[in-house]
């Protein structure tokens, strides 16, 4: 059995004017350690499926596990990175990771626990701004504070819904590319959605693409043969990444023929023009 | 802005309001005879303003004095109130138990005044002071508790998604996400809370006849002397302009933070 295991998830919201399928059986497995991604249209049902997998709010239908244990509710080992930060705008960057490192290591010592949330600030590289407030900080540091408390509750899993999609480009891939380092000296789990295929590409070992909802199922997965560690630079030129992206965006595109409203959204819009045969450095550093 | 200080319309307007109802005043005063002009006002109130702490008797003090009297009594009556308010808020914010059991005898009280309030607390405590304190008390912590259950159940999903996630004990939920969230909404209810105390401190001074701003105009109305009545008028409106304006900058500084 694998580490986390997602079996025939379903999700409807149910509001006056009816009953909006969201996620028609979602299946998703992956092994310790490893990196994957979920691509997929703007209001596919990205974040549905991260507040599920979180335990924020209850399937209809279907399981997940992890390592084996059923989840039933929301809870510290599945740490969740927020599209919107959530940073707690009356605490200090320090206190908002100190918060996760004191619920999660109630046994540790005051001086252990403070030399946890020490190392966290440091690994974003965020010390220097460590007695700021959020609202004292740029977009990019916001969500460095973000990942570095997703990473300080030492998940066994780690969701990401959306991490960079609210960050100018430059800022985008110099935190792309923190990620891909700190990812690559603890090897934690991950799950990260995303409407970016680069950024899939640059970060997951594998991508499974979303088709567009209602009833949003995932496509086959993509196994990323880039090797590691990474670079940016010169990616683009992999015959790996282009056989990636290929697969993917060809996905992705004959999901919007099947079904014609998605096309009309911004979003297919937008996904379309970054789905671009050749491909081109739209978000180079 | 140069040097020179320049008249802005922000500086002249204001005074230019209030020129208006000194001549509106002026106008009425000619019009009926007994309500005294500025001007005798100011001749009749003079000592009272220019030595506002002498003390001749129990009704005849300084304004100073008298506001001092009335000052105390508010803020016992606001300490008591909030003392109330605020937990009563956050468990009707909290608990939709407790909401459902409590909202309604929250709106049946808030609008009864505070002249049907003193009666029942001479009733209750025979005495006049604890009465007056019960009363404001009573009057003024309703905005207090509206405001802060309102501001409890408006707290961003976010944050409380965050509680969740860090599967955060009840009181560490409450002091580091829910009280901090919830805290600029607080404090606005604490100011509408002022406003009203001060509001009630005239007519429970009226009624109980204690010396302080309130029982200092019911008797100079007995008296007759009705440019003190002006003066009583003029302080308490002053007073409460300024206490608004204090809590108002103790709201924008937990409002930033």
């Amino acid at each position: 059995m694998a580490y986390v295991e997602v079996r025939g998830l379903r999700k409807a919201y149910v509001t006056r004017r009816g009953r909006t399928p969201v996620l028609g059986g979602i299946d998703l497995a992956l092994d310790e350690g490893e990196f994957i991604a979920v691509v997929g249209y703007s209001g596919s049902g990205k974040t549905t499926l991260v507040s599920l997998l979180g335990g924020l709010i209850e399937p209809d239908a279907g399981e997940i596990r992890l390592d084996g244990v059923p989840v039933t509710g929301p809870g510290p080992e599945r740490g969740i990175v927020f599209q919107h930060y959530s940073l707690l705008p009356w605490l200090s960057v320090r206190d908002n990771v100190a918060l996760a490192v004191d619920a999660v290591n109630p046994g540790l010592s005051a001086v252990e626990r403070r030399r946890i949330t020490d190392e966290f600030v440091a690994l974003v590289n965020l010390t220097p701004a460590a007695w700021k407030r959020p609202r004292q900080l740029s977009g990019g540091m916001r969500q460095r504070v973000a990942v570095a408390r997703g990473l300080a509750m030492r998940p066994k899993l780690l969701l990401m819904d959306e991490p960079f999609s609210a960050l100018d480009a430059l800022t985008r891939a110099t935190l792309q590319d923190e990620l891909l380092r700190i990812w690559g000296e603890r090897r934690s789990t991950v799950i990260l959605i995303t409407n970016d295929v680069d950024e899939a590409i640059l970060l997951a070992d594998r991508i499974y693409p979303m088709t567009p909802g209602p009833d949003a199922v995932l496509g086959p997965p993509i196994e990323v043969g880039l090797p590691r560690p990474r670079q940016r630079r010169h990616m683009s030129l992999e015959p790996a990444y282009q056989k990636a992206r290929r697969a993917l965006v060809e996905f992705l595109r004959s999901c919007l023929y099947r079904s014609g409203q998605a096309a009309t959204t911004e979003g297919g819009m937008r996904q379309m023009r970054a789905g671009a045969d050749t491909p081109e450095p739209s978000t180079v550093a | 802005m140069g040097t020179k200080i320049r008249l802005t319309p922000q500086m002249i307007l204001p005074v230019f309001g209030a020129a208006c109802v000194l001549l509106a005043w002026a106008l009425v005063s000619t019009v009926a005879p007994d309500l005294p002009s500025p001007v005798r006002t100011w001749q009749e109130s003079r000592r009272y303003i220019l030595e506002p702490f002498f003390k001749d008797g129990e009704m005849n003090q300084g304004i100073g004095r008298l506001a001092f009297y009335s000052l105390v009594r508010v803020g016992k009556g606001f300490a008591l109130a909030l003392a109330i308010g605020t937990p009563l808020g956050f468990l009707l914010g909290l608990s939709p138990r407790f909401h459902q059991a409590f909202d309604p005898i929250v709106q049946f009280m808030r609008p009864i005044s505070p002249l049907a309030w003193l009666p029942l607390g001479l009733v209750i405590f025979q005495k006049s002071e604890p009465a007056a304190i019960f009363t404001i008390a009573l009057c003024a912590m309703w905005p207090t508790v509206i405001n802060t259950a309102v501001g409890v159940r408006s707290i961003s999903q976010e944050y409380l998604n965050v509680g969740r996630v860090l599967k955060l004990s009840r009181t560490r939920m409450l002091t580091r996400i829910i009280v901090p969230a919830a805290l600029p909404y607080v404090f606005t209810g604490y100011r509408l809370s002022l406003g009203l105390a001060w509001l009630v401190i005239v007519a429970a001074e009226m009624l109980t006849g204690t010396p302080g701003v309130g029982g200092f105009l019911w008797q100079e109305y007995n008296s007759l002397v009705y440019s003190h009545i002006l003066l009583s008028v003029l302080t308490i409106g002053a007073i409460g302009f300024l206490l608004d304006r204090l809590m108002g900058l103790v709201e924008a500084r937990v409002r930033i933070t």
